[in-house]
C-alpha cells in the first residue's frame, strides 16, 4: 500500500504540474500582450507599459510561471486586475455558493444513482429493469442546463414555489439559502445520476454472477443484505472510479447551471472575469477548479486501492 | 454471408433500429436545411414576433420573428457538422497516437498514454470555455476546443485494440513475410479494430453534440446569424415567462439527438461484437 500510494502521489504532483504548464501555456498565447488586452484598444503606449510592468509581463515567461506557481503554493493568488481586491478572497465567497451546490449535486447523484442501480441490477431483465434503464438512458441526452430551465418553468414560472434564480447569501439564513441552490443541484445531480445508474447496475450484476454470492444465497443470506452488504461493497470500485471522473462533469455542468440560475458561484466569476479581460483570475480559478478535480480522482484511485487489495498488486 | 447477418440481426436489435431511425431524421433535416426551410431561419420578422404555433410557423416565432421549425432545422446542421469535424480530429490524431503507441511499445507507449491520461483528469468543458473565451467565440473554435477532447479518448480506445490485435499470429505472421510496422499498423490493425472505433465516434459525436450546445448556450459557439440549438435556448431562457415554449423545442431537438446517438452506438456495439450480446 505505501509504495502504491507513493506512486499515486508522483502521479498527482505530475498531473498538477502538467495542468498548471498547460493553463499557463494557453493564457500565454492569448493573441497580443496581456496588458494591452486588459486596457483595450484606446490605451496608451505609456500605460500599457505601466500596467505591463505591474503584472511583471517584462519577465521573462519561465520566470513568470515560477512567480505564480509559487504564489499558489503560499496561497497567495494575487490580485485581480477588475475587481481591485485579493483573488483569493473573490474565490473563498464564490466557493461558499458553489461548494455547497456541488456536494448537495454529488449527493444526490449517490443517492439516485446507487438505489436505482442497485434495484434494477436485482430484477434485471425485468419490467422495472428496463424502465430503469430506459430512463437513465433519455436522462444521458439531457443537457443539464437545458432540464435546469424545465425546472425553473415548472417550479418558478408556473407553481411560484421556489426562486428563478439568485442567491440571497448564508447570512439570510439557511433555509433561503438552501431553497436557492436546491433546484441547481436537481439539474446537476440528477442528470448526472443516468450515468452513474448504469455503471452501479451493470457492476453490481457482474459481481451477482459470481461465486460467493451464490454461496450466500446457498446459506441463506436474505436478499437484502445480499445486495447491500455483499454485493455493493463488492462493485464499489468501478462505481467510485466512475464518480471521480464525473465529478469533472460536475464542475463543468455547475459552472453552466450557475449561469442559469445567476448563482455568484466560480463559474459566475469566471465569466465575468473573461468579460472583463481579467487573466489572471480565470487563470487561478480554472487551477483551482482543475486542481479539485485531479484530487479528488487521486482521492477516489486510494479509496478503491483501500477497498480492494487487489488494485493495488496490479498497479505495484 | 457476413452482411446478411448483419441486416438480419440489426432488425431484431431494437436499440440500433430506434438510434438509426433518429440519427436519420436528423440527418435528413440538417440536408433538407440546406435546400429548404419553411421560411428563412436568419430572417427578422418583428411584425410576426413571438406568434403562438400556427399553420403559417408549426412552432410558432421567436422575439425577433424567427421561424422556429426553420431554426430548427437550421440548427440540426449545425450539431452535425460540429460533430463530424470534432469527431474527425479525434479519430485523425487519436487514432495515429493509439497506434504507434500500441507498436512502438516501450516508452513512447508509455508517454503517450500519461499524457492521455493527463487529459482525461482535466474538466474538458473548462478548458473548452477557457479556449473558446480567448481565441474569440464561435463554431470553428467551439470544434477545435471539442475536438481536441476526443484525441486522448480515441488514442486510448485505439492502443488497447490494437494491442489486442497485435497480439494476434496473423500479425506474427505478416511480421515473418516482411511487412513494416506501418504497413501492418494500417493494412491489419486499422481495420480489425474499426468496429470499435465506430463505436466509440458515435459515442464521441454525442458528447460532441452536447458540448456544442453548452457553448452555444454559453454565448462561446455559434454566432449570429449562425442558428444553432444552444443559442436557441440561451435567447429563449430570457423570454422565460412570456414564451416558455420557445425553450422547450431545441432542448427536446437536443434530447432526440443525443438519445439516438447513444442508442445508435449500444446497437452498433451488440451488433459489431458478439462477445459482449452473450454476457447481457
Amino acid at each position: 500500500m505505501v509504495l502504491y500510494l507513493l506512486q499515486r502521489i508522483i502521479l498527482l504532483v505530475a498531473t498538477l504540474v502538467f495542468a498548471s504548464v498547460v493553463i499557463f501555456g494557453v493564457l500565454e498565447v492569448l493573441p497580443g500582450n496581456a496588458a494591452q488586452v486588459m486596457l483595450g484598444a484606446s490605451a496608451t503606449p505609456e500605460t500599457v507599459a505601466a500596467l505591463a510592468r505591474k503584472l511583471g509581463l517584462d519577465q521573462s515567461i519561465t520566470a513568470r510561471y515560477f512567480a505564480w506557481i509559487s504564489g499558489l503554493a503560499r496561497g497567495d493568488l494575487g490580485l485581480s486586475y477588475a475587481y481591485g481586491s485579493s483573488i483569493r478572497s473573490l474565490i473563498l465567497d464564490r466557493l461558499a455558493v458553489s461548494a455547497p451546490l456541488a456536494l448537495i449535486a454529488m449527493a444526490l447523484t449517490s443517492v439516485i444513482a446507487l438505489s436505482a442501480g442497485v434495484f434494477a441490477a436485482a430484477r434485471r431483465n425485468r419490467k422495472s429493469d428496463v424502465a430503469i434503464m430506459a430512463f437513465s438512458q433519455l436522462g444521458l441526452a439531457v443537457p443539464n442546463f437545458w432540464f435546469a430551465i424545465v425546472l425553473v418553468l415548472v417550479f418558478s414560472v408556473w407553481l411560484h414555489i421556489a426562486p428563478s434564480g439568485g442567491f440571497p447569501g448564508w447570512s439570510a439564513g439557511l433555509g433561503p439559502a438552501l431553497g436557492a441552490l436546491i433546484l441547481p443541484a436537481i439539474a446537476l445531480g440528477v442528470v448526472q445520476a443516468a450515468i452513474l445508474t448504469r455503471v452501479t447496475r451493470s457492476a453490481v450484476v457482474d459481481v451477482l454472477n459470481e461465486d460467493f454470492i451464490r454461496t450466500a444465497r446457498a446459506k441463506g443470506v436474505p436478499r437484502r443484505a445480499i445486495l447491500w452488504r455483499h454485493a455493493l461493497p463488492n462493485a464499489l470500485a468501478p462505481i467510485l472510479t466512475i464518480m471521480g471522473l464525473q465529478f469533472a462533469n460536475l464542475i463543468a455542468g455547475a459552472i453552466i447551471v450557475e449561469n442559469v440560475f445567476t448563482l455568484p458561484g466560480i463559474g459566475n466569476l469566471i465569466f465575468q472575469a473573461i468579460a472583463n479581460r481579467d487573466v489572471l483570475v480565470v487563470e487561478d480559478c480554472v487551477m483551482l477548479l482543475a486542481a479539485v478535480v485531479i484530487a479528488v480522482n487521486f482521492l477516489v484511485d486510494v479509496a478503491c486501492a483501500a477497498i480492494d487489495p487487489r488494485l493495488r498488486r496490479r498497479s505495484a | 454471408m457476413k452482411d446478411q447477418s448483419f441486416f438480419k440481426r440489426a432488425r431484431n436489435n431494437p436499440s440500433f433500429l430506434c438510434g438509426a431511425s433518429l440519427v436519420g431524421l436528423i440527418i435528413l433535416a440538417a440536408a433538407l436545411s440546406s435546400v429548404w426551410t419553411p421560411y428563412p431561419p436568419a430572417a427578422i420578422d418583428i411584425p410576426h414576433k413571438l406568434l403562438a404555433p400556427s399553420p403559417a410557423h408549426w412552432l410558432g416565432t421567436d422575439q425577433l420573428g424567427h421561424d422556429v421549425a426553420s431554426q430548427l432545422l437550421a440548427g440540426a446542421r449545425v450539431s452535425i457538422l460540429v460533430g463530424v469535424i470534432a469527431v474527425g480530429i479525434g479519430v485523425v490524431f487519436g487514432v495515429a497516437l493509439g497506434l504507434v503507441a500500441a507498436s512502438a511499445k516501450g516508452l513512447v507507449e508509455d508517454a503517450i498514454m500519461r499524457l492521455s491520461d493527463f487529459a482525461f483528469a482535466f474538466p474538458a468543458l473548462l478548458l473548452a470555455i477557457m479556449l473558446t473565451a480567448i481565441f474569440g467565440p464561435g463554431v470553428v473554435n467551439a470544434i477545435i476546443a471539442i475536438g481536441i477532447f476526443n484525441v486522448p479518448v480515441f488514442a486510448k480506445v485505439t492502443r488497447a485494440a490494437a494491442n489486442g490485435v497485435l497480439a494476434r499470429e496473423y500479425i506474427l505472421a505478416a511480421r515473418a513475410a516482411g511487412k513494416g510496422p506501418v504497413a501492418i499498423a494500417l493494412e491489419h490493425v486499422l481495420p480489425n479494430i474499426a468496429s470499435t472505433l465506430i463505436v466509440q465516434a458515435t459515442i464521441q459525436f454525442a458528447i460532441a453534440v452536447l458540448a456544442e450546445v453548452a457553448l452555444s448556450y454559453l454565448g462561446l459557439g455559434a454566432q449570429p446569424p449562425v442558428v444553432s440549438w444552444g443559442r436557441m435556448l440561451s435567447e429563449a431562457q430570457r423570454l422565460m415567462f412570456q414564451a416558455p415554449r420557445l425553450a422547450v423545442f431545441p432542448g427536446l431537438a437536443v434530447i432526440l439527438a443525443v438519445l439516438g446517438l447513444n442508442l445508435l452506438g449500444d446497437g452498433l456495439r451488440d451488433l459489431l461484437d458478439p462477445r459482449l450480446r452473450a454476457r447481457r
